[in-house]
């Protein structure tokens, strides 16, 4: 397995590209703070947001039986699924059950997460993805790179190669528009003619049992209003207790993904139509164990609006598949450790701790502490690499050495003077991509020394 | 069968055990002041800037009777499904393939929202839920009376589960998945008319 750090290495190769992911993401950035700006409650907003998650977290018991049972009495069947696994049989099951072969998808991040598409594919079951992003990564065969942006790691010239390979059209023809339109008449076929749809959840609300998905596409609609079955996935943490938090909660959401003012359609689930058949499956997957961790629960707030990830300088230079994970970016950093601390030892030390996805988490995630109790944890667990430990222990005894650390800046000062070779070459990590920077005269402490008395 | 069901069962009991056992001391719920909330000297027009940015239009008419001198005046296809004059027969149960080539759907909506450009949809006012997302242009009747500066006041007015199901619409569908090129008419529909009756 490759590490964040080779991952982006490869990313970063082609430096044109790498730059428009990076001043695109933070354009999308800029367009939040302006949505965020214009309305001068918005700290209201994520502190009435970040209450209400809180509140629900530690009544979630009471609320999913509240939600449950509404749910049932609104004719839909509830599933519980402990993990990926049996998430993905309890669907599987459904499709075998009624001998279905046409099944669209619109964006679920759960399903990434339990890799519903790759196990229903073993089953001899495709699945087709509808949102315009997924579509399109789908053809590649890549998973999306991005939670609300699936193919920004990709130009207007990479999609036409592929839809002129799977869709025939024109060779050549980059215009989004004319794509879109391809992409729009293929997947108006599919809708057409789907017999199940399958669709994520953005949040489910207690007190009617009903459920809200946000689309602008309006795909999770043509999906599940055509379709006989409609399948809804959602982690247990999407719970919110009453209606009335809907506006809390959509009100933040786009602005924060997007900055739009709302999603183009927000969709309000309760009953499936005559002769429809309605199904939630809730999912577990290691979320009970992250509620019982006082430094990490927090994470369960998240109404993935990829805000953090908008906004991180690691991602967006980085790009999502160097973090080797459905949910990458800083929200991805803290979530993924606690499924598999071995495997993801690399993210919460992918990022600069500037703590910028703290400050646009609508929710107020505390996403950067997160990433340092996480890189204190994984050191204390053995997950980090050997190296980085010596060269952490050594920091740390010359730093906790104010006469050492005096004649090491002194030291330092003069190799790259007079000795340069000895920090410019390759293994050096901090060579790489970057000049050294220019040897100053003198420390910060002979300065003062020298200019106090001035 | 009986298996799969006990099995499920004990998921169940495993989540919520879980659950029990690892969540945090209660933390008491939130009560919002809507004192705080921005308001908006002209709704309508607020309204109308939103819908317009988003890549809806908005039309304004004294009257019922006025709206529907507009709504003929548009071009609107040869296919045109209009359940705000009478449901037509049948129409809950067309099929997708049927409504796929609907020119234009003309719906009464309710509750509209001035800070986004939203409109909440009923499955009662659509007959079809598939209408309002499959038809190529969606024309949006409300009255005025019905405009909130947010959605706070929208959740106040509506009950999410008066019906099956129910939708806010804010425009056209659009997608900009293409390297953020912004295209109007994904999936749905291309364009999006709200058509507002200043008396009810």
């Amino acid at each position: 397995m490759k590490d964040h750090a080779t991952l982006a290495e490869a990313f970063i190769q082609d430096e044109a590209r790498t730059n428009w992911h990076d001043e695109t993401l933070w354009f999308v950035r800029q367009k939040r703070d302006k949505a965020a700006h214009g309305l001068p409650e918005w700290e209201q907003l994520r502190e009435w947001a970040s209450q209400i998650k809180n509140h629900t977290l530690s009544h979630m018991d009471s609320y999913l039986e509240e939600f449950e049972r509404k749910a049932l009495a609104n004719g839909v069947q509830v599933h519980w699924a402990s993990d990926a696994a049996e998430h993905n049989r309890i669907i599987h099951d459904i499709i075998k059950k009624k001998g279905i072969t046409r099944i669209v998808k619109s964006k679920s991040m759960l399903t990434e997460e339990c890799h519903l598409n790759h196990y229903l594919e073993e089953q001899g079951v495709e699945v087709v993805d509808t949102d315009l992003g997924e579509r399109i990564v789908q053809f590649r065969h890549e998973p999306p790179s991005h939670i609300v942006l699936p193919a920004i790691h990709l130009k207007k010239q990479d999609v036409s190669d592929t839809f002129h390979e799977y869709l025939h059209t024109e060779k050549g023809n980059n215009d989004p528009t004319y794509l879109t339109r391809a992409a729009r008449v293929h997947l108006r076929e599919k809708f057409i003619a789907s017999e199940l749809a399958i669709t994520g959840v953005n949040f489910a609300v207690a007190e009617t049992g009903g459920f809200v998905v946000c689309t602008n596409e309006g795909n999770a609609d043509m999906g599940t209003h055509a379709a006989n079955v409609h399948i809804a996935c959602m982690g247990f943490e999407k719970l919110i207790p009453k209606a009335s938090h809907l506006s809390v909660f959509l009100r933040l959401l786009a602005r924060s993904a997007t900055g739009q003012p709302v999603t183009t359609y927000s969709s309000h689930f309760h009953k499936p139509k005559p002769g429809q058949e309605m199904h939630i499956v809730i999912v577990d997957n290691g979320r009970s164990n992250i509620l019982g961790k006082a430094d990490f629960r927090n994470a369960l707030k998240c109404i993935r609006c990829a805000a953090c990830f908008n906004t991180c300088p690691v991602y967006r230079r980085s790009g999502g598949f160097s973090y080797h994970t459905a949910v990458a970016g800083p929200i991805g950093s803290i979530l993924n450790p606690n499924f598999d601390p071995k495997k993801y030892a690399d993210l919460p030390f992918a990022s600069s701790l500037c703590g910028s996805c703290s400050n646009v988490c609508p929710v107020k995630i505390d996403i950067h502490d997160q990433l340092w109790k996480w890189r204190q944890e994984l050191t204390k667990a053995g997950h980090v690499p050997l190296m980085k430990k010596i060269m952490m222990k050594g920091m740390a005894f010359v730093l906790g050495r104010p006469a050492l650390y005096r004649f090491s800046g002194a030291s330092a000062r003069w190799v790259l003077r007079y000795m340069p070779f000895m920090v410019k070459f390759k293994i050096n990590p901090w060579y790489k991509q970057r000049e050294m920077p220019a040897p100053p005269k003198q420390s910060f402490r002979e300065w003062y020394i020298q200019n106090k008395k001035k | 069968m009986v298996y799969s069901k006990q099995k499920e069962m004990s998921s169940r009991d495993q989540i919520f055990s879980a659950i029990r056992k690892n969540k945090p001391a209660a933390v008491p719920g939130v009560t919002t002041d809507l004192s705080v909330v921005i308001g908006y000297p002209d709704l309508l027009s607020q309204f109308s800037t939103v819908l317009t940015a988003i890549g809806g239009s908005c039309r304004e008419v004294a009257s019922a009777e006025e709206a529907k001198q507009f709504i003929a005046s548009l071009d609107k296809g040869t296919f045109v499904i209009d359940t705000t004059a009478g449901h037509p027969s049948g129409l809950a149960h067309l099929s997708p393939a049927a409504l796929a080539s609907v020119d234009t759907a003309i719906i009464r909506g309710g509750v509209a929202v001035a800070e986004n450009g939203s409109i909440w949809v009923t499955e009662n006012e659509m007959v079809n839920r598939l209408l309002p997302f499959i038809a190529q242009q969606l024309i949006l009747i409300i009255n005025e009376k019905d405009l909130v500066p947010t959605m706070h006041q929208a959740y106040e007015r509506i009950s999410i589960n008066e019906t099956g199901f129910g939708v806010f619409i804010a425009g056209p569908s659009k997608t900009a998945d293409i390297e953020q090129s912004l295209v109007i008419g994904a999936h749905g529909p291309c364009g999006m008319v709200a058509v507002i009756v200043r008396e009810s």
